[in-house]
């Protein structure tokens, strides 16, 4: 108690430079927390919007279905039949049809994922009922990125060319009835959605699906015989997995930012241990032991956490409070961030995370302040007094 | 520990050596005193004889390379860190040369320093503080930092901070010369009334003349050694 009411007399004493140090402390505290809490909003709009538009309650997928890998998708497929018809019929799930297709957009060759979605469907936030509107023989809608990247625009007619199930290539024009857009990417980005059950004739796989998505706020998901239940945590782990690697990634600028401040910091007691001799010397002769002078010297140190804390809080309270309401306009290019983002961010800042942060850079500030006093453990009291630089 | 039998200060045989590449320069040789509780003495000599060194032992900031140095019934040789270091904080003032004040304090909290290291009340404190100041006359000046100070107020803020927590030993090294002849005065006067009212032991080191007139005690160092111990009359105070 001592020691700490002697280092807050020598820290505000000390005036400019601790403000400085405590500045530019706490520029790190509310970088820190703010880039924390923007990629947790980050994940939670993600995870959201792919619930929304994609996962809805989960998915039962066909045992051999893999999604990075397209050739396994020639043999995921199964009729739809037993309990998983009769989930379907009682509205609570939907089959999804998917096949590796040629499109041959403005002459060009590309590749592309035909997908068959029942029009009618209502388990996804996904305009399948826009399929419906047309009476073109194969209609046809795609998302805003697919249909940059392919300059299609709504009329227009696309070929696509497929394998049935028997091997047998085929091909037929579709027409682009309706462009939407999302921000999952998954469902958008090399992607021609279609009719349900014109696909399942086109590939001569009546009443097939490759999966299987399951209504959101279903309390059990049933158990499908030969599907394999994907719950929302195994269909967001890429997701996550990506957030944390983006999140590593983007601390590197407020890890500097931090080892900036820590390095102030360091700085300052490496010079007051070294200017302060004298100091220490009065102190000891007065008879402060050397493990107090060293308590002294770290409590001083970490009183610059602290402080950069509750600066931090003055003006980082209204500003986090401020990002949280309004959220983050975002520019354009980071529809390529590799996972979905929305145009605005809105992020989410919780109390462990402002909490977690804190202690840790206190406990860094701390550790930091440390280091330089332990050549106070060799000072002699008599070295001290003659303000000997040793 | 009894100091009513025993004398305040006694060292017998003391040595202090410092290494100087291979061999060892001696700044203390053989040296045999004895200071009785309330003396008002003062160790003189010139330059480099010794005197900041011999009052660096006797005040558990040093220890003797030989011999033996009981302070307050305390063999300093013997002392660890911790126990020197609470010997200083309840029993030993110091007033420097150069004053030593802490800058960023107040001159009341400067003074207060040693009180709230010995854990006193708040309450106490205050009443303390007050009288020290009252004693060197800078009660006007509690709120002040020492960068306002005039050198002789500082020396006399260090004095109040040396005798605050009545010790029964101040050891004073070349307190006045940094002072001019008034403020040497001033505060020798208030050292010698502090010495008679509150029975505190004064140990100096000077070559200061000034000083030398209100010694009752006058130890000459030479070259490490003491060439002479008389008995003096007080001109001033
Ligand atoms: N740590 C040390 N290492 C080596 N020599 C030292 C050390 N401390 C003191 N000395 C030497 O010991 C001798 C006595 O020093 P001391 O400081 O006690 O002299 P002094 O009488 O106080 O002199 P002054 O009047 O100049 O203050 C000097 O020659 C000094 O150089
Ligand atoms: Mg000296």
């Amino acid at each position: 108690m001592l020691l700490f009411k002697l280092a807050f007399r020598n820290v505000i004493g000390a005036g400019l430079r601790t403000w400085l140090n405590v500045i530019v402390l706490s520029l790190s505290f509310v970088t820190i927390i703010a880039m924390q809490g923007l990629y947790k909003g980050m994940q939670y709009q993600a995870e959201d919007a792919m619930m929304q538009v994609e996962y809805a309650g989960g998915q039962y997928w066909h045992p051999a279905y893999d999604p990075y890998d397209p050739f396994t998708l020639e043999d995921s497929h199964q009729p739809v039949s037993g309990a998983a018809q009769r989930a379907v019929a009682a509205g609570d799930a939907i089959p999804i049809l998917f096949t590796q297709a040629t499109i041959y957009p403005q002459g060009r060759v590309s590749s592309a994922l035909l997908k068959g979605i029942p029009p009618e469907q209502e388990i996804m936030e996904f305009p399948s009922e826009q399929l419906l509107q047309s009476d073109h023989a194969l209609p046809a809608i795609v998302g805003t990125r697919m249909a940059k990247s392919n300059r299609l625009a709504v009329g227009d007619y696309l070929t696509v060319r497929w394998r049935d199930a028997n091997g047998t290539f085929d091909a037929q024009d579709v027409q682009i009835v309706h462009v939407f857009s999302t921000i999952v990417s998954s469902v958008d980005a090399g992607q021609i959605w279609v009719p349900l059950e014109r696909l399942q004739s086109m590939l001569k796989m009546p009443n097939e699906a490759t999966l299987l998505t399951l209504r959101q706020g279903l309390t059990d998901p049933p158990v499908l015989p030969g599907w394999d239940y994907k719950g929302l945590d195994i269909l967001m782990a890429d997701l996550r997995e990506m957030v944390t690697s983006k999140q590593v990634g983007g601390s590197i600028m407020y890890l500097l930012l931090l080892f900036l401040a820590l390095l102030a910091i360091f700085d300052t007691q490496v010079l007051s241990i070294w200017r302060r001799k004298k100091e220490m010397g009065t102190l000891m002769a007065m008879g402060l032991t050397r493990r107090q002078l060293i308590g002294l010297f770290t409590i001083e140190g970490g009183m610059y956490g602290v402080l950069a804390a509750l600066l931090g809080a003055l003006y980082g309270t209204p500003l986090i409070v401020w990002f949280a309401t309004h959220g983050w306009e975002m520019p354009e290019m980071v529809d390529d961030f590799g996972f979905a983002i929305a145009s605005k961010l809105v992020p989410s800042y919780s109390f462990f995370l402002v909490l977690g942060s804190t202690l840790l850079v206190l406990a860094t500030v701390t550790i930091v302040s440390y280091l330089p006093t332990r050549r106070i453990a060799k000072l002699e009291p008599t070295d001290a007094l003659r303000g000997k630089l040793t | 520990m009894n100091t009513t039998t025993q004398p305040l200060i006694e060292l017998n045989n003391v040595v202090k050596r410092y290494p100087m590449g291979t061999t060892f320069f001696t700044a203390l040789e053989e040296i045999d005193l004895t200071v009785e509780k309330g003396e008002f003495t003062g160790i003189v000599g010139p330059s480099g004889s010794g005197k900041t060194t011999l009052l660096n032992i006797i005040g558990s900031l040093d220890s003797p390379t030989e011999g033996s140095a009981r302070v307050l019934g305390n063999f300093i040789e013997k002392l660890s860190h911790k126990a020197a270091a609470s010997l200083r904080n309840h029993h030993l003032g110091f007033i420097f040369q150069t004053y030593n004040l802490l800058p960023v304090y107040t001159v009341y909290e400067n003074v207060e320093f040693p009180l709230l290291l010995l854990g006193l009340s708040a309450d106490e404190r205050k009443k303390m503080v007050m009288d020290a100041l009252e004693w060197v006359g800078l009660t006007d000046k509690i709120k002040s930092r020492p960068a306002q100070l005039s050198g002789g107020e500082s020396q006399r803020v260090a004095i109040a901070r040396a005798v605050v927590k009545k010790p029964e030993l101040v050891l004073a090294d070349e307190p006045t010369a940094n002072l001019d002849a008034e403020n040497s005065h001033h505060i020798l006067k208030a050292m010698v009334r502090l010495n008679q009212e509150l029975g505190t032991t004064y140990l100096f080191s000077t070559h200061d003349e000034k000083v030398i007139q209100y010694l009752r005690r006058k130890i000459t160092l030479l070259d490490g050694k003491i060439a002479t111990d008389e008995v003096m009359t007080p001109q001033g105070g």
